[in-house]
């Protein structure tokens, strides 16, 4: 890392986020990915105003139907807008599926470096950890269910009350993977020579991980990320498929994909949208991070 | 649907083609897939369905129900009534006579001891039968000679026909059994799971919660049948992949409660593998009125009880409003295609039972509307109906299932329509349905406005069905919120008519009282709100035949004389 | 590392004890009826019976350290008397289901054989497939076969089994004719028993749809961990050193950067093996292949607290194991590693 006094000496200035950008953009997959995340964001924030089919309007004469002028993704079986309700639904997936994976990242992380790097504390996160892989979790998402639903629900209403619920019952129990991952590179890590050196010359413990330990463990945290948010949206239409999840009427992608599923013969299209929107979701995410781990590779940056 | 009643009279021809020629066991294997897997082939220690028609191909009773619903001697010789002396002139006892020289699987004679020892196993207050309620009110059963069995009540029973009929509570083996009363009933897994019965097959090899091979019982009574000589009877997975197997890739012969939407069954059966059938009994989907204040703001103990009457639902026209509004033909239409009929009652049959009440059916949105506005709750700014400065706004709880949804999100609608703001909520059946006291989502505690689930009565008597209307059977804290009552009705008049019927005997008068009472809780007060009287749906493959639906026994009531159509 | 093992051990044994006390008290606090699933025909009183007739009336402690006592005692003296025909266990009740009222113990022992082929090895196909994978996509950055991997294993992972394997029942069981060669049943027979060789062919083509599905989802994991953590180790000062030395790329790749590269994946592996143990619960209910993965389903849905602590508990035991097997392993190809 450069000194700030050098930085200042410089002739021209440069924020080093600037040569992160450079590099980032000279990703073809990562700039793909960056359109393709935001059609699908400006599709799921702007779309339900340009097409303003409300999603839950049952519109009975019209139900399971085909692609049509009217309903371009055709209806379900109950009349409902495909593509309303996929515009609507992508809104609560991919904040679930974020917010989630966020969730899960730091406590992994945080738990994964702090066991990894000081030994006194490895035995006990560790087994904290083999703990949360062992409990069963549907039984430990009833229980929290019945314990918070009705205050939160009360307090932030349904829409509200439920995505706290969720995004934090699928946080909690999704870290363990990337803190064992983690803590297994900085166990690795921290015997390296560039580590010794920096300790023999007195850093700090937290200047030492911020600085050297976590930017060397971001590509297995890349992974997890993109992993973390398709998990995320399954764990989510797993939910809501055994009534722990969203209201009913609440679209989400999963819940389409799960919805559909009974009508793959008569309607494949009804499966094959939510799948696509999904995939198309992750492969975006994927390359976004392959390209923010090149880009934050002082070693690749600037080859 | 022209070609699914031309199929299904196909079927019915069938049923009746002969099979003369057929011998036992010439017909080979045949499949049946059940998606929800036996885990126990013992109906004391469960209950659950499909542990009792696992069971039915084993183990026998004294006397079945056939797909009209009506009792057809099995194990006895003829159907005992005070008719004909078998049942007592004052009500208090019943006698039954076995056919003689039926014989158990292990070669063993049946005896009139075995049903006295079933009647032992399952009372034995320990043992946690689940058949309990079919003795109740019996006082001994005896044998009166080896093939005579005699069941005394300590009162009169006017309906003697639970004990010992029906799928429910057959007869065990008493010399398989005779170590496993009390509470030894559990360890007892060599019995539980190999029950030596008199039914045409016998098991081979039972893996629980998952596939059951049988065999033609060789001591079976009708020397020709069994027509198969092997049954494999696998369980697990979902509905759409067991009506995938049989109607699909022609994997199985014959799938059980097919529960799918009816573009889903129709699609298919276009592939031309094997055909669906449906058959009615009393299973009715309604929509249960709270009467109480299940308001969250009250104190524990309080909420849902008769201490605070609903501030919304007490009033009778806005319950029958909120009935106005539904398209019940719509409902049946979307959910249940062929299997199901749109009802307004809570005891859609047998006939003699069945109010003649259709008022319901046509959907009346403007007369409902109209209903509103007379009872005062007008039309407010957001569309939403209010009176007295408060919302009409109800949360609307069912179970989680896609047909259920399916209704919530229609009813949801219809019920905005006329200016109801409806909160939907949806719950893990195996919470709701259960029985936990520590749990706020089960549907007895009913802690919300209206709630929608099914339910029915085993057998033909609707006696005890609606005797679970009376005011003490109301689910409250004293009674660790167990009651079947969960409507919280109370009317004096209902009690005073329930214990009328107790002791009458006539078949026509029980019938008249019967259906005043049905009509009390529904046209009446609206307090349960019936939508669809739901058939069960099986299909079997086209080269299966002699399948009767049945509902009011086990759905493979009639396996002995399943043939191959060659 | 041997007396890190041993004291790893030891530890394990009050980790465990914790985790079951956990759970216990999960599966006691979470709401639940185990007779929820009994038809609701049958009077509550009578329900109330069968609930004590379950031991349900005693105090949640006593259930607990009967459990415990079971386990520890009653059930090893009843695979000791099977074994060498003594008569230990003297007839003393064992850990029963609700739903079955069967020991669990034979129900998962029924079960394991299965679970073990078809999920096992959907997991031991991905797993290999996976590593090649990741290792040529990592050395061939942004080649074709880079992208074409990436592209498959993200919609691999992305789209539920409960959609993938439905669409290929649809594919080779329902539009492919049943008289086909390339026909596959969509029910799994777990009664077939493979005695000679036309029932081989019947187990593998009844396996290979199953497989298939979990082999898809395993892979996609590993080998983007594989990708990522080679790709990593490839840009470090070593490799340039070693090629300048003249290395060959084969010994390079497979001897220096895959041993530096397989910790994360280790970790991977190692944390899914146990879950090899619970079965995969969507792809065996889609395929109805009922191994311990359905049954684990069906006892959480019926709220059989014995059935399910009893698989937790064995599960956690797995996760102890091979957690400890994988830190053993990374001391074993990072001997700069150590825990003493």
């Amino acid at each position: 890392m450069t000194d700030r006094t050098i930085d200042l000496k410089a002739a021209k200035p440069r924020n080093q986020w600037w040569d992160v950008w450079d590099q980032f953009r000279t990703h073809k997959g990562a700039l793909m990915g960056m359109f393709v995340l935001g059609f699908i964001l400006f599709c799921t924030l702007v779309g339900p105003h340009l097409w303003d089919i409300d999603p839950k309007l049952i519109d009975i004469r019209a139900r399971a139907k085909g692609p049509s002028m009217a309903h371009p993704l055709g209806t379900d079986q109950l009349g409902r807008d495909m593509l309303a309700r996929l515009f609507s639904g992508g809104r609560i997936t991919i904040a679930v599926g974020m917010t989630a994976m966020v969730l899960s990242l730091v406590l992994g992380t945080f738990i994964g470096v702090v066991a990894g790097y000081f030994r006194r504390l490895d035995g006990i996160l560790m087994r904290l950890t083999d703990l949360f892989l062992a409990l069963p979790l549907l039984p430990l998402l009833l229980l929290m269910v019945m314990l918070f639903r009705e205050s939160l629900v009360l307090s932030l209403g349904p829409e509200n009350g439920v995505f706290i619920l969720i995004v934090f019952a699928i946080g909690i129990t999704s870290w363990m993977h990337t803190a064992r991952i983690v803590r297994g590179d900085v166990l690795a890590l921290k015997e390296r020579e560039f580590v010794l050196a920096s300790r023999s010359i007195g850093t700090p413990a937290r200047r030492m991980i911020l600085r050297h330990i976590l930017p060397n463990v971001m590509s297995p945290i890349m992974v997890s990320a993109t992993l973390g948010v398709a998990n995320a949206v399954i764990t989510e239409s797993a939910l809501s498929f055994l009534g722990l999840g969203f209201p009913p009427d609440f679209p989400t992608w999963g819940r389409l994909l799960s919805d559909g599923m009974v009508y793959i013969n008569q309607n494949p299209e009804r499966v094959i949208w939510p799948a696509i929107a999904l995939s198309a979701l992750v492969l975006s995410i994927n390359y976004i991070g392959d390209g923010l781990r090149d880009a934050l590779d002082p070693r690749i940056r600037g080859r | 649907m022209k070609m699914k009643s031309a199929l299904l009279g196909a079927a019915c021809a069938f049923a009746f083609a002969p099979a003369a020629f057929a011998e036992r066991g010439s017909d080979g294997n045949v499949n049946v897939i059940y998606w929800q897997a036996p885990s126990i082939l013992n109906p004391f220690l469960s209950g659950g369905t499909k542990d009792v028609e696992a069971a039915s191909l084993m183990l026998e009773s004294l006397a079945r129900f056939d797909e009209k619903g009506n009792m057809q001697p099995w194990l006895a010789t003829d159907i005992p009534t005070v008719a004909n002396g078998g049942v007592a002139a004052d009500l208090k006892s019943i006698t039954w006579k076995l056919k003689p020289g039926i014989l158990w699987s292990d070669g063993s004679p049946l005896t009139a001891n075995d049903a006295v020892f079933t009647w032992q196993y399952c009372t034995d207050t320990s043992g946690g039968c689940a058949q309990l309620s079919k003795f109740d009110g019996v006082e001994k059963v005896e044998a009166v000679d080896d093939l005579t069995v005699k069941i005394s009540f300590t009162n009169p029973h006017p309906y003697p026909y639970l004990p010992l009929v029906g799928a429910e509570s057959p007869i065990l083996q008493q010399a398989q059994f005779k170590d496993c009363l009390g509470a030894a009933a559990s360890g007892c897994t060599e019995q539980n799971f190999n029950p030596i019965g008199t039914g045409p097959f016998k098991v081979v090899e039972f893996k629980t919660n998952d596939v059951l091979t049988l065999e033609a019982n060789p001591n079976y009574r009708d020397p020709d049948k069994p027509h198969f000589a092997t049954m494999t009877f696998k369980g697990g997975g979902d509905a759409e992949a067991a009506g995938r197997a049989v109607l699909e890739t022609g994997e199985f012969d014959y799938a059980w409660n097919l529960q799918l939407s009816p573009e889903v069954l129709s699609g298919m059966q276009a592939a031309g593998k094997g055909e669906t059938m449906v058959a009615f009994g009393t299973l009715v989907e309604r929509i249960e009125m709270n009467l109480t204040d299940p308001s969250p703001e009250l104190p524990e103990g309080e909420r849902s009880t008769a201490k605070h009457p609903h501030p919304i639902l007490s009033d009778m026209r806005v319950r029958k409003a909120l009935s106005m509004a539904i398209d019940r033909t719509l409902l049946t239409e979307i959910g249940y295609g062929q299997a199901g009929r749109p009802t307004c009652n809570l005891v859609p049959a047998p006939e003699i039972y069945a109010s003649p009440n259709t008022d319901c059916i046509a959907q009346d949105v403007e007369g409902a509307k109209a209903l509103l506005d007379e009872a005062g709750w007008k039309v407010g700014s957001d569309g939403i109906r209010e009176k007295d400065g408060k919302k009409l706004h109800l949360l609307y709880q069912t179970s989680t299932n896609a047909v259920r949804q399916d209704f919530q999100a229609l009813i949801k609608q219809w019920w905005e329509d006329i200016g109801v703001s409806t909160e939907l909520k949806n719950v893990s059946g195996s919470v709701f349905f259960g029985s936990d006291p520590g749990s706020p989502d089960t549907f007895p505690r009913f802690y919300a406005d209206v709630e929608m689930y099914a339910n029915n009565f085993p057998g033909t008597d609707p006696a005890a069905y609606l005797g679970a209307y009376t005011c003490d059977k109301a689910p409250r804290p004293e009674t660790q919120w167990q009651g079947e009552n969960i409507n919280r009705f109370c009317d004096p008049e209902y009690d005073k008519l329930i214990d009328k019927l107790g002791e009458t005997g006539d078949i026509a008068e029980r019938a008249k009282i019967a259906i005043r009472l049905n009509e009390m809780l529904t046209k009446d007060t609206y307090t349960i709100v019936p939508l669809v009287d739901r058939g069960t749906v099986a299909a079997h493959s086209n080269t299966l035949g002699g399948v009767i639906l049945n509902s009011w026994d086990t759905s493979i009531w009639n396996v002995a004389d399943w043939y191959r159509v060659k | 590392m041997l007396t890190f093992t041993i004291r790893r051990l030891l530890f394990a044994i009050p980790t465990l004890l914790f985790i079951s006390l956990v759970i216990f008290l999960i599966l006691e606090l979470a709401p639940g009826d185990p007779l929820a699933d009994m038809p609701m025909t049958i009077p509550p009183d009578v329900k109330e019976k069968i609930r004590l007739s379950l031991g349900l009336g005693r105090p949640a402690y006593i259930r607990y350290g009967l459990w415990l006592y079971n386990l520890f005692v009653t059930e090893p003296s009843y695979w000791i008397d099977s074994a060498f025909h003594t008569h230990l266990a003297d007839g003393a009740q064992r850990i029963i289901s609700f739903q079955t009222r069967a020991p669990v113990f034979d129900t998962i022992a029924e079960r394991i054989p299965q679970t073990l082929l078809v999920v096992g090895m959907g997991y031991l196909v991905g797993t290999l497939i996976s590593l090649p994978i990741g290792i040529i996509s990592a050395y061939k950055q942004y080649s074709w076969f880079d992208q074409f991997g990436t592209f498959v294993s993200m919609v691999g992972f992305s789209v539920p089994t409960f959609v993938t394997g439905v669409m290929l029942i649809v594919i080779f069981s329902v539009m492919i004719p049943s008289t086909s060669f390339f026909w596959l049943p969509s029910i799994y027979d777990t009664t077939l028993r493979v005695t000679d060789w036309n029932s081989f062919v019947l187990q593998f083509r009844q396996m290979i749809m199953p497989v298939f599905v979990l082999a898809l989802y395993q892979a996609a994991q590993v080998s983007r961990y594989m990708r990522a953590s080679m790709l990593d180790n490839l840009s470090m000062d070593y490799v340039r050193t070693a090629r300048a030395k003249g290395l060959s790329e084969r010994v390079l790749l497979l001897k220096h950067v895959l041993r530096n590269s397989l910790i994360p994946v280790i970790t991977v592996i190692a944390l899914g093996v146990p879950s090899i143990f619970t079965g995969a619960i969507i792809t065996e209910n889609v395929f109805k292949v009922n191994g311990l993965g359905q049954q684990l389903l069906l006892s959480i849905q019926g709220n059989d607290a014995p059935m399910v602590l009893t698989i937790s508990f064995i599960f956690a035991i797995l996760i102890v194991l091979f957690n400890l097997i994988a830190d053993v392993l990374y001391g074993i190809l990072d001997p700069r590693i150590r825990y003493d």
